[in-house]
Protein backbone atom coordinates (compact mmCIF):
# COMPACT_ATOMS: atom_id res chain seq x y z
CA UNK A 1 0.00 0.00 0.00
CA UNK A 2 1.33 3.65 -1.16
CA UNK A 3 1.37 5.71 1.93
CA UNK A 4 -0.49 9.33 2.25
CA UNK A 5 2.11 12.86 1.32
CA UNK A 6 0.60 13.90 4.61
CA UNK A 7 -1.39 12.02 7.51
CA UNK A 8 -2.72 13.44 11.08
CA UNK A 9 -3.99 11.35 13.90
CA UNK A 10 -5.77 13.02 16.63
CA UNK A 11 -3.82 15.85 16.90
CA UNK A 12 -4.27 17.83 19.89
CA UNK A 13 -2.20 21.48 20.38
CA UNK A 14 -2.09 23.94 23.28
CA UNK A 15 -1.05 27.53 23.00
CA UNK A 16 0.02 29.30 26.69
CA UNK A 17 -2.76 26.53 28.11
CA UNK A 18 -5.55 26.83 25.55
CA UNK A 19 -6.34 24.29 23.19
CA UNK A 20 -5.74 25.73 20.10
CA UNK A 21 -6.17 22.30 17.86
CA UNK A 22 -8.36 19.37 19.73
CA UNK A 23 -8.27 15.92 18.14
CA UNK A 24 -7.62 16.92 14.29
CA UNK A 25 -7.70 14.14 11.84
CA UNK A 26 -6.82 14.36 7.91
CA UNK A 27 -5.82 12.93 5.47
CA UNK A 28 -3.75 14.45 2.44
CA UNK A 29 -3.88 12.73 -0.79
CA UNK A 30 -1.45 12.27 -2.91
CA UNK A 31 -1.20 14.47 -6.82
CA UNK A 32 -4.44 17.19 -5.23
CA UNK A 33 -4.00 20.77 -4.14
CA UNK A 34 -5.86 21.06 -0.89
CA UNK A 35 -7.29 24.03 0.70
CA UNK A 36 -7.37 23.89 4.73
CA UNK A 37 -9.99 27.07 5.09
CA UNK A 38 -11.52 28.26 8.10
CA UNK A 39 -12.41 31.55 10.23
CA UNK A 40 -9.41 33.62 11.92
CA UNK A 41 -7.85 32.25 15.12
CA UNK A 42 -9.38 28.41 13.77
CA UNK A 43 -5.81 26.85 13.83
CA UNK A 44 -4.89 26.55 10.66
CA UNK A 45 -1.19 28.05 10.49
CA UNK A 46 -0.89 26.29 13.76
CA UNK A 47 -1.83 22.92 12.14
CA UNK A 48 1.21 23.13 9.40
CA UNK A 49 3.42 24.17 12.61
CA UNK A 50 2.61 21.33 14.32
CA UNK A 51 2.94 19.40 11.44
CA UNK A 52 6.32 20.26 10.69
CA UNK A 53 7.46 20.50 14.36
CA UNK A 54 7.86 24.65 15.12
CA UNK A 55 5.52 24.18 17.77
CA UNK A 56 5.13 21.42 20.30
CA UNK A 57 1.79 19.60 19.79
CA UNK A 58 0.49 17.62 23.38
CA UNK A 59 -0.66 14.60 21.71
CA UNK A 60 -0.88 13.20 18.18
CA UNK A 61 0.53 11.09 15.26
CA UNK A 62 2.12 13.29 12.27
CA UNK A 63 2.70 10.86 8.97
CA UNK A 64 4.27 12.11 6.26
CA UNK A 65 4.28 9.28 3.61
CA UNK A 66 4.18 6.73 6.25
CA UNK A 67 7.27 8.00 8.54
CA UNK A 68 8.06 10.44 10.80
CA UNK A 69 9.70 14.34 9.33
CA UNK A 70 12.76 13.50 10.21
CA UNK A 71 13.25 10.32 7.77
CA UNK A 72 11.87 12.12 4.53
CA UNK A 73 12.35 15.84 5.38
CA UNK A 74 13.80 15.90 1.59
CA UNK A 75 10.39 15.47 0.05
CA UNK A 76 8.60 18.06 1.77
CA UNK A 77 9.07 21.78 1.61
CA UNK A 78 7.50 24.30 3.78
CA UNK A 79 6.71 28.16 2.39
CA UNK A 80 6.11 30.06 6.07
CA UNK A 81 3.99 33.28 6.14
CA UNK A 82 4.93 36.32 3.85
CA UNK A 83 4.84 38.32 7.18
CA UNK A 84 6.83 35.75 9.09
CA UNK A 85 10.14 37.00 8.57
CA UNK A 86 11.94 40.81 7.99
CA UNK A 87 11.85 41.77 4.45
CA UNK A 88 14.75 44.17 5.67
CA UNK A 89 17.28 41.37 5.80
CA UNK A 90 20.48 41.97 3.59
CA UNK A 91 19.71 39.53 0.86
CA UNK A 92 19.17 38.93 -2.07
CA UNK A 93 16.27 37.74 -4.24
CA UNK A 94 18.93 34.52 -4.93
CA UNK A 95 19.89 34.56 -1.97
CA UNK A 96 17.18 33.90 -0.54
CA UNK A 97 15.82 31.25 -3.01
CA UNK A 98 19.53 29.37 -2.37
CA UNK A 99 18.71 29.32 1.40
CA UNK A 100 15.89 26.19 -0.34
CA UNK A 101 19.11 24.18 -1.16
CA UNK A 102 21.11 24.87 2.00
CA UNK A 103 20.20 21.17 3.24
CA UNK A 104 21.16 19.61 0.72
CA UNK A 105 24.56 21.85 0.14
CA UNK A 106 25.14 20.20 3.69
CA UNK A 107 27.18 22.15 6.71
CA UNK A 108 29.76 24.58 6.43
CA UNK A 109 30.11 24.09 2.61
CA UNK A 110 29.48 27.48 0.48
CA UNK A 111 26.75 28.26 -1.92
CA UNK A 112 28.58 27.64 -5.79
CA UNK A 113 27.46 28.75 -9.13
CA UNK A 114 25.96 25.66 -9.99
CA UNK A 115 23.43 26.49 -6.87
CA UNK A 116 22.68 29.63 -7.64
CA UNK A 117 21.83 28.51 -11.30
CA UNK A 118 19.55 26.57 -9.45
CA UNK A 119 17.88 29.24 -7.39
CA UNK A 120 18.15 31.45 -10.98
CA UNK A 121 16.09 28.65 -12.14
CA UNK A 122 13.29 28.37 -9.54
CA UNK A 123 13.20 32.81 -9.88
CA UNK A 124 12.51 32.25 -13.17
CA UNK A 125 9.98 29.64 -13.04
CA UNK A 126 7.76 32.60 -10.86
CA UNK A 127 8.65 34.92 -13.17
CA UNK A 128 11.24 36.58 -11.04
CA UNK A 129 14.12 35.84 -13.34
CA UNK A 130 15.04 39.47 -13.84
CA UNK A 131 14.89 40.24 -9.98
CA UNK A 132 17.58 37.58 -8.79
CA UNK A 133 20.22 40.38 -7.65
CA UNK A 134 17.47 42.66 -6.29
CA UNK A 135 17.58 43.16 -2.44
CA UNK A 136 14.57 41.65 -1.19
CA UNK A 137 13.13 44.72 0.62
CA UNK A 138 13.18 46.40 -3.32
CA UNK A 139 10.42 43.85 -4.11
CA UNK A 140 6.82 43.96 -3.97
CA UNK A 141 4.70 42.14 -1.31
CA UNK A 142 3.87 39.66 -4.35
CA UNK A 143 7.09 39.61 -5.79
CA UNK A 144 8.01 38.69 -2.10
CA UNK A 145 5.79 36.07 -2.14
CA UNK A 146 6.97 34.31 -5.56
CA UNK A 147 10.43 34.66 -3.51
CA UNK A 148 9.07 32.26 -1.04
CA UNK A 149 7.59 30.13 -3.46
CA UNK A 150 10.65 30.03 -5.34
CA UNK A 151 12.39 28.88 -2.63
CA UNK A 152 10.14 26.04 -1.85
CA UNK A 153 10.59 24.86 -6.13
CA UNK A 154 13.80 25.05 -5.28
CA UNK A 155 13.82 21.85 -2.79
CA UNK A 156 12.27 19.48 -5.73
CA UNK A 157 10.35 18.37 -2.95
CA UNK A 158 7.13 16.39 -3.56
CA UNK A 159 4.61 17.77 -0.53
CA UNK A 160 4.54 21.54 -0.36
CA UNK A 161 2.85 23.14 2.54
CA UNK A 162 1.83 26.66 2.11
CA UNK A 163 1.10 29.22 4.65
CA UNK A 164 -1.65 31.87 3.08
CA UNK A 165 0.29 32.25 0.00
CA UNK A 166 -2.51 34.12 -1.52
CA UNK A 167 -3.24 36.56 1.29
CA UNK A 168 -2.53 40.03 0.15
CA UNK A 169 -1.00 39.63 -3.31
CA UNK A 170 -1.34 41.50 -6.49
CA UNK A 171 -3.02 39.56 -9.54
CA UNK A 172 -0.55 39.00 -11.45
CA UNK A 173 0.96 36.97 -8.62
CA UNK A 174 -2.10 35.29 -7.52
CA UNK A 175 -1.91 34.30 -11.25
CA UNK A 176 1.44 33.20 -11.15
CA UNK A 177 0.95 31.15 -7.90
CA UNK A 178 -1.94 29.33 -9.94
CA UNK A 179 -0.15 28.16 -12.66
CA UNK A 180 2.42 26.92 -10.28
CA UNK A 181 0.01 24.99 -8.45
CA UNK A 182 -1.14 23.71 -11.62
CA UNK A 183 2.41 22.66 -12.49
CA UNK A 184 3.09 20.87 -9.46
CA UNK A 185 0.17 19.06 -9.55
CA UNK A 186 1.24 18.06 -13.42
CA UNK A 187 4.25 16.60 -11.98
CA UNK A 188 2.47 14.60 -9.31
CA UNK A 189 3.15 16.46 -6.49
CA UNK A 190 0.83 17.09 -3.62
CA UNK A 191 0.68 20.91 -2.27
CA UNK A 192 -1.18 21.59 1.06
CA UNK A 193 -2.49 25.71 1.37
CA UNK A 194 -3.84 27.51 3.62
CA UNK A 195 -6.30 29.72 2.48
CA UNK A 196 -8.53 32.61 3.63
CA UNK A 197 -10.93 33.70 0.68
CA UNK A 198 -13.97 31.38 0.74
CA UNK A 199 -14.83 33.12 -2.98
CA UNK A 200 -11.97 30.92 -4.77
CA UNK A 201 -11.55 28.02 -2.53
CA UNK A 202 -13.36 25.47 -4.90
CA UNK A 203 -11.83 27.42 -8.23
CA UNK A 204 -8.37 26.64 -7.43
CA UNK A 205 -8.38 23.76 -5.12
CA UNK A 206 -9.30 19.79 -5.32
CA UNK A 207 -10.21 19.02 -2.37
CA UNK A 208 -11.01 21.39 1.18
CA UNK A 209 -10.10 20.88 4.82
CA UNK A 210 -12.80 22.79 6.88
CA UNK A 211 -11.14 23.96 10.46
CA UNK A 212 -12.20 25.54 13.46
CA UNK A 213 -10.34 24.14 16.19
CA UNK A 214 -11.65 20.62 15.13
CA UNK A 215 -11.44 19.64 11.50
CA UNK A 216 -15.48 19.94 10.50
CA UNK A 217 -15.09 17.99 6.85
CA UNK A 218 -13.16 16.97 4.49
CA UNK A 219 -13.08 15.71 0.76
CA UNK A 220 -13.50 17.10 -2.35
CA UNK A 221 -14.17 20.79 -2.50
CA UNK A 222 -17.83 20.46 -3.99
CA UNK A 223 -19.09 17.79 -1.66
CA UNK A 224 -17.74 19.65 1.72
CA UNK A 225 -18.36 23.35 0.77
CA UNK A 226 -22.21 22.99 1.27
CA UNK A 227 -24.27 25.19 3.47
CA UNK A 228 -23.95 23.21 6.36
CA UNK A 229 -20.59 22.14 6.75
CA UNK A 230 -19.78 26.17 6.74
CA UNK A 231 -22.02 26.83 9.14
CA UNK A 232 -20.99 24.56 11.47
CA UNK A 233 -17.02 25.73 10.65
CA UNK A 234 -18.37 29.39 10.92
CA UNK A 235 -21.05 30.04 12.76
CA UNK A 236 -24.61 31.77 12.41
CA UNK A 237 -22.18 35.13 11.57
CA UNK A 238 -21.86 33.69 8.00
CA UNK A 239 -25.18 32.92 6.92
CA UNK A 240 -26.44 36.08 7.80
CA UNK A 241 -24.12 38.07 6.30
CA UNK A 242 -24.44 36.04 3.11
CA UNK A 243 -28.11 36.78 3.05
CA UNK A 244 -27.71 40.23 3.71
CA UNK A 245 -25.34 40.03 0.43
CA UNK A 246 -27.79 38.75 -1.28
CA UNK A 247 -30.80 40.80 -0.36
CA UNK A 248 -28.51 43.77 -1.47
CA UNK A 249 -28.13 42.75 -4.99
CA UNK A 250 -31.67 42.04 -5.55
CA UNK A 251 -33.34 44.94 -7.47
CA UNK A 252 -35.12 47.23 -5.28
CA UNK A 253 -33.31 46.25 -2.32
CA UNK A 254 -33.13 49.06 -0.03
CA UNK A 255 -29.95 50.78 -0.22
CA UNK A 256 -27.80 53.47 1.38
CA UNK A 257 -28.49 57.10 0.66
CA UNK B 1 52.14 64.03 21.55
CA UNK B 2 54.46 60.61 22.23
CA UNK B 3 53.85 57.63 20.50
CA UNK B 4 55.68 54.67 22.38
CA UNK B 5 55.70 50.98 21.81
CA UNK B 6 52.72 50.59 24.61
CA UNK B 7 50.77 52.85 22.61
CA UNK B 8 51.28 50.17 19.19
CA UNK B 9 50.03 47.65 21.78
CA UNK B 10 47.17 49.40 22.76
CA UNK B 11 46.27 49.86 19.40
CA UNK B 12 46.48 46.37 18.34
CA UNK B 13 44.68 45.01 20.88
CA UNK B 14 41.86 46.91 21.09
CA UNK B 15 41.64 46.94 17.39
CA UNK B 16 41.25 42.89 17.88
CA UNK B 17 38.94 42.96 20.70
CA UNK B 18 36.81 45.67 19.12
CA UNK B 19 37.45 43.44 15.71
CA UNK B 20 36.71 40.26 17.73
CA UNK B 21 33.32 41.41 19.34
CA UNK B 22 31.99 42.58 15.72
CA UNK B 23 31.80 39.32 14.69
CA UNK B 24 29.03 37.65 16.97
CA UNK B 25 27.69 41.02 17.03
CA UNK B 26 26.91 41.33 13.27
CA UNK B 27 24.91 37.98 13.51
CA UNK B 28 23.27 39.42 17.40
CA UNK B 29 21.92 41.83 14.84
CA UNK B 30 20.55 40.02 12.26
CA UNK B 31 18.94 37.75 14.91
CA UNK B 32 17.01 41.11 16.45
CA UNK B 33 19.15 40.01 19.46
CA UNK B 34 21.15 42.81 20.05
CA UNK B 35 19.54 43.22 23.56
CA UNK B 36 21.01 39.75 24.08
CA UNK B 37 24.72 40.89 23.44
CA UNK B 38 24.02 43.39 26.23
CA UNK B 39 22.66 41.12 28.59
CA UNK B 40 25.39 38.59 27.93
CA UNK B 41 28.09 40.92 28.60
CA UNK B 42 26.53 42.16 31.58
CA UNK B 43 25.57 38.27 33.22
CA UNK B 44 28.96 37.38 32.05
CA UNK B 45 30.12 38.81 35.64
CA UNK B 46 29.34 36.39 38.19
CA UNK B 47 30.64 33.87 35.86
CA UNK B 48 34.04 35.64 36.03
CA UNK B 49 34.01 35.59 39.58
CA UNK B 50 33.04 32.49 40.47
CA UNK B 51 35.48 31.24 38.24
CA UNK B 52 37.79 33.54 40.05
CA UNK B 53 36.86 32.31 43.77
CA UNK B 54 36.61 28.34 42.86
CA UNK B 55 39.81 28.78 41.20
CA UNK B 56 41.17 31.45 43.17
CA UNK B 57 43.90 32.42 40.66
CA UNK B 58 43.22 35.09 37.77
CA UNK B 59 43.92 32.14 35.37
CA UNK B 60 41.87 32.82 32.23
CA UNK B 61 40.68 29.18 32.01
CA UNK B 62 38.55 28.96 35.08
CA UNK B 63 37.06 32.37 34.40
CA UNK B 64 36.18 31.89 31.01
CA UNK B 65 34.03 28.29 31.69
CA UNK B 66 32.56 29.99 34.38
CA UNK B 67 31.46 33.05 32.07
CA UNK B 68 30.30 30.96 29.26
CA UNK B 69 28.10 29.28 31.58
CA UNK B 70 26.79 32.48 32.98
CA UNK B 71 26.11 33.31 29.27
CA UNK B 72 24.43 30.64 28.28
CA UNK B 73 22.28 30.71 31.25
CA UNK B 74 21.08 33.91 30.75
CA UNK B 75 20.26 32.91 27.07
CA UNK B 76 18.53 30.01 28.23
CA UNK B 77 16.21 31.44 31.24
CA UNK B 78 15.57 34.34 29.68
CA UNK B 79 13.91 32.57 26.78
CA UNK B 80 11.89 30.48 29.62
CA UNK B 81 10.63 33.35 31.20
CA UNK B 82 9.71 34.56 27.69
CA UNK B 83 8.04 31.57 26.63
CA UNK B 84 6.06 30.41 30.14
CA UNK B 85 5.56 33.74 31.98
CA UNK B 86 3.70 35.70 29.35
CA UNK B 87 6.97 38.67 29.90
CA UNK B 88 7.85 40.11 26.97
CA UNK B 89 11.34 39.20 25.51
CA UNK B 90 13.41 42.53 26.50
CA UNK B 91 11.99 42.77 30.11
CA UNK B 92 12.72 38.86 30.69
CA UNK B 93 15.91 39.84 29.38
CA UNK B 94 16.25 42.59 31.55
CA UNK B 95 15.08 40.63 34.47
CA UNK B 96 17.70 38.03 34.32
CA UNK B 97 20.61 40.49 33.31
CA UNK B 98 20.71 43.43 35.72
CA UNK B 99 20.08 40.63 38.82
CA UNK B 100 23.06 38.79 37.54
CA UNK B 101 25.22 41.91 36.87
CA UNK B 102 24.27 42.69 40.69
CA UNK B 103 25.46 39.58 41.91
CA UNK B 104 28.57 39.43 39.85
CA UNK B 105 29.58 43.34 41.67
CA UNK B 106 28.75 41.53 44.98
CA UNK B 107 31.07 38.39 44.07
CA UNK B 108 33.79 41.12 42.97
CA UNK B 109 33.47 42.66 45.82
CA UNK B 110 33.81 39.02 48.01
CA UNK B 111 36.80 38.47 45.74
CA UNK B 112 38.64 41.44 46.36
CA UNK B 113 38.65 41.44 49.85
CA UNK B 114 41.22 38.11 49.38
CA UNK B 115 42.86 38.65 45.85
CA UNK B 116 43.75 40.87 43.46
CA UNK B 117 39.97 41.66 41.48
CA UNK B 118 39.13 45.43 41.01
CA UNK B 119 36.00 46.09 40.03
CA UNK B 120 37.09 49.13 38.34
CA UNK B 121 38.92 47.24 36.09
CA UNK B 122 36.57 44.29 35.46
CA UNK B 123 33.49 47.21 34.72
CA UNK B 124 36.06 49.72 32.73
CA UNK B 125 39.02 47.53 31.57
CA UNK B 126 42.09 48.91 31.64
CA UNK B 127 43.67 48.79 28.17
CA UNK B 128 46.58 50.91 29.06
CA UNK B 129 47.66 48.52 32.02
CA UNK B 130 47.35 45.64 30.49
CA UNK B 131 49.65 45.77 27.51
CA UNK B 132 51.97 45.91 30.13
CA UNK B 133 53.54 43.11 29.65
CA UNK B 134 57.09 40.82 30.39
CA UNK B 135 56.58 39.53 26.99
CA UNK B 136 57.27 40.36 23.92
CA UNK B 137 53.66 40.18 23.05
CA UNK B 138 51.46 41.09 25.65
CA UNK B 139 48.79 37.93 26.75
CA UNK B 140 46.09 40.22 26.56
CA UNK B 141 47.09 40.86 22.36
CA UNK B 142 47.37 37.49 21.51
CA UNK B 143 44.41 36.44 23.75
CA UNK B 144 42.14 39.23 21.49
CA UNK B 145 43.87 37.75 18.63
CA UNK B 146 43.02 34.12 19.21
CA UNK B 147 39.68 34.99 19.71
CA UNK B 148 39.13 37.08 16.30
CA UNK B 149 40.87 34.30 14.56
CA UNK B 150 38.28 31.47 16.39
CA UNK B 151 35.00 33.73 15.31
CA UNK B 152 36.11 34.37 11.74
CA UNK B 153 36.63 30.74 11.31
CA UNK B 154 33.49 29.74 13.00
CA UNK B 155 31.75 32.41 10.96
CA UNK B 156 32.97 31.27 7.70
CA UNK B 157 32.29 27.89 8.13
CA UNK B 158 28.75 28.43 9.71
CA UNK B 159 27.69 31.50 7.27
CA UNK B 160 24.92 29.99 5.20
CA UNK B 161 23.15 28.24 8.73
CA UNK B 162 23.55 31.70 10.46
CA UNK B 163 22.31 33.65 7.68
CA UNK B 164 19.57 30.93 7.47
CA UNK B 165 18.24 31.02 11.21
CA UNK B 166 18.49 34.88 11.31
CA UNK B 167 16.48 34.87 8.33
CA UNK B 168 13.93 32.64 8.52
CA UNK B 169 14.12 30.31 11.41
CA UNK B 170 10.95 28.43 11.02
CA UNK B 171 12.45 27.88 7.42
CA UNK B 172 15.35 26.63 8.80
CA UNK B 173 13.69 24.16 11.30
CA UNK B 174 11.05 22.64 8.47
CA UNK B 175 14.27 22.37 6.39
CA UNK B 176 16.09 20.22 9.21
CA UNK B 177 18.61 22.87 9.96
CA UNK B 178 18.81 23.33 14.19
CA UNK B 179 18.00 27.09 14.40
CA UNK B 180 17.73 26.84 18.05
CA UNK B 181 21.16 24.93 18.37
CA UNK B 182 22.58 27.68 15.96
CA UNK B 183 21.76 30.53 17.99
CA UNK B 184 22.87 28.53 21.77
CA UNK B 185 26.42 28.41 19.93
CA UNK B 186 26.18 32.04 19.37
CA UNK B 187 25.14 32.55 22.49
CA UNK B 188 28.44 30.73 23.51
CA UNK B 189 30.64 32.79 21.16
CA UNK B 190 29.38 35.68 22.38
CA UNK B 191 29.94 35.11 26.09
CA UNK B 192 33.63 33.88 25.57
CA UNK B 193 34.31 37.05 23.21
CA UNK B 194 32.67 38.86 25.82
CA UNK B 195 34.90 37.34 28.62
CA UNK B 196 38.25 38.24 26.44
CA UNK B 197 37.08 41.47 25.64
CA UNK B 198 36.25 42.67 29.23
CA UNK B 199 39.95 42.74 30.27
CA UNK B 200 40.84 45.37 27.98
CA UNK B 201 37.55 47.52 27.36
CA UNK B 202 35.53 46.74 30.42
CA UNK B 203 32.11 44.74 30.88
CA UNK B 204 30.37 47.54 29.79
CA UNK B 205 31.90 48.93 27.07
CA UNK B 206 32.07 45.23 24.88
CA UNK B 207 28.35 46.40 23.80
CA UNK B 208 29.74 49.03 22.13
CA UNK B 209 31.78 47.14 20.18
CA UNK B 210 29.00 44.02 19.91
CA UNK B 211 26.64 46.43 18.49
CA UNK B 212 28.06 49.65 17.15
CA UNK B 213 30.22 48.20 14.05
CA UNK B 214 27.36 45.94 13.09
CA UNK B 215 24.98 48.75 13.03
CA UNK B 216 26.85 50.94 11.01
CA UNK B 217 27.77 48.20 8.62
CA UNK B 218 23.73 47.68 7.97
CA UNK B 219 23.90 51.33 6.83
CA UNK B 220 26.65 50.37 3.98
CA UNK B 221 26.32 46.94 2.71
CA UNK B 222 23.36 45.14 1.21
CA UNK B 223 25.06 41.31 2.22
CA UNK B 224 25.10 39.84 5.06
CA UNK B 225 28.59 39.28 3.77
CA UNK B 226 29.18 42.65 2.81
CA UNK B 227 28.19 43.94 6.28
CA UNK B 228 30.64 41.50 7.96
CA UNK B 229 33.44 43.07 5.87
CA UNK B 230 32.17 46.56 6.68
CA UNK B 231 31.94 45.72 11.07
CA UNK B 232 35.22 45.10 10.42
CA UNK B 233 36.84 47.81 9.14
CA UNK B 234 34.53 50.02 11.02
CA UNK B 235 35.49 48.26 14.60
CA UNK B 236 39.50 48.26 13.39
CA UNK B 237 38.65 52.40 12.34
CA UNK B 238 37.18 53.34 15.64
CA UNK B 239 39.92 51.21 17.75
CA UNK B 240 42.72 53.37 15.27
CA UNK B 241 40.87 57.04 15.48
CA UNK B 242 40.08 56.38 19.20
CA UNK B 243 43.45 55.70 20.72
CA UNK B 244 44.87 58.81 18.68
CA UNK B 245 42.03 61.10 20.07
CA UNK B 246 42.35 59.39 23.69
CA UNK B 247 46.19 60.72 23.51
CA UNK B 248 46.29 63.97 21.27
CA UNK B 249 43.03 66.31 20.51
CA UNK B 250 40.60 64.54 23.70
CA UNK B 251 42.85 65.83 26.17
CA UNK B 252 43.25 69.31 24.67
CA UNK B 253 39.62 69.73 24.12
CA UNK B 254 38.38 68.83 27.24
CA UNK B 255 40.77 71.28 29.26
CA UNK B 256 39.66 74.12 26.71
CA UNK B 257 36.04 72.50 27.49
CA UNK B 258 36.55 72.85 31.57
CA UNK B 259 38.87 75.57 32.26
CA UNK B 260 41.36 73.02 33.88
CA UNK B 261 44.86 72.78 33.28
CA UNK B 262 47.20 69.66 31.53
CA UNK B 263 44.43 66.43 32.25
CA UNK B 264 47.02 64.12 30.69
CA UNK B 265 45.34 61.51 28.20
CA UNK B 266 41.73 59.90 28.11
CA UNK B 267 40.60 56.32 28.61
CA UNK B 268 41.69 54.76 25.79
CA UNK B 269 38.79 52.38 25.47
CA UNK B 270 36.07 55.16 26.22
CA UNK B 271 37.16 56.91 23.56
CA UNK B 272 37.29 53.79 21.02
CA UNK B 273 33.48 53.48 22.18
CA UNK B 274 32.94 57.43 21.63
CA UNK B 275 34.74 57.20 17.99
CA UNK B 276 32.44 53.84 17.34
CA UNK B 277 29.28 56.20 17.99
CA UNK B 278 30.71 59.39 15.94
CA UNK B 279 31.33 57.03 13.05
CA UNK B 280 27.73 55.60 13.19
CA UNK B 281 26.36 58.90 13.08
CA UNK B 282 28.51 59.87 10.33
CA UNK B 283 27.33 57.54 8.72
CA UNK B 284 23.75 57.72 9.21
CA UNK B 285 23.86 61.21 8.23
CA UNK B 286 25.26 61.06 5.08
CA UNK B 287 22.94 57.82 4.32
CA UNK B 288 20.08 59.77 4.62
CA UNK B 289 21.79 62.73 2.92
CA UNK B 290 22.41 60.99 -0.13
CA UNK B 291 18.81 59.56 -0.14
CA UNK B 292 17.49 62.89 -0.06
CA UNK B 293 19.94 63.79 -2.55
CA UNK B 294 19.15 61.06 -4.61
CA UNK B 295 15.48 61.46 -4.35
CA UNK B 296 15.71 64.96 -5.24
CA UNK B 297 17.53 63.75 -8.21
CA UNK B 298 14.83 61.59 -9.43
CA UNK B 299 12.55 64.33 -9.22
CA UNK B 300 13.99 66.36 -11.68
CA UNK B 301 14.92 63.82 -13.89
CA UNK B 302 10.87 62.82 -14.22
CA UNK B 303 9.04 66.55 -14.03
CA UNK B 304 10.24 67.28 -17.33
CA UNK B 305 9.08 64.08 -18.89
CA UNK B 306 5.29 64.84 -17.75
Amino acid sequence: MTSLPLEIRSLNVAYHRKMVLWDADLKIRSGRTTAIVGPNGAGKSTLLKAALGLIPSASGEILFYGEPLKKVRSRVAYVPQRESVDWDFPVSARDVVAMGLYKKIGWCLPVRSRHRRMADEALADVGLAEFAGRQISQLSGGQQQRVFLARALAQKAELHLMDEPFASVDAATEQAILALLKRLKDQGGTVVCVHHDLDTVAEYFDDVILLNMRVVAQGPASEVLTPENLRKTYGARLTLLDEAVVDLSRPGAPREP
Amino acid sequence: MMWSELDTWIVITGALTAMACAVPGVFLLLNKQSMLGDAISHAVLPGLAIGFLVSGTRDTFPMLLGAALAGVFTGVVSGMIERRGRVEAGASLGVVFCSLFALGLILIRLAADHVDLDPGCVLYGSLELAVIDSASVPRIAWQSGAILVLNLILAGFFFKELQLAAFDPRFAKASGIPAGWLQQGLTVITALTTVVAFESVGSILVIAMLIVPGATAMLLSRSVAGVLLWSLAVALCSAVIGHLSAISIGPVFLSLLTGHGNLGSLSSAGMMAVCAGLIFFTIFALAHLAQRLFSRVKEHSVTPQA
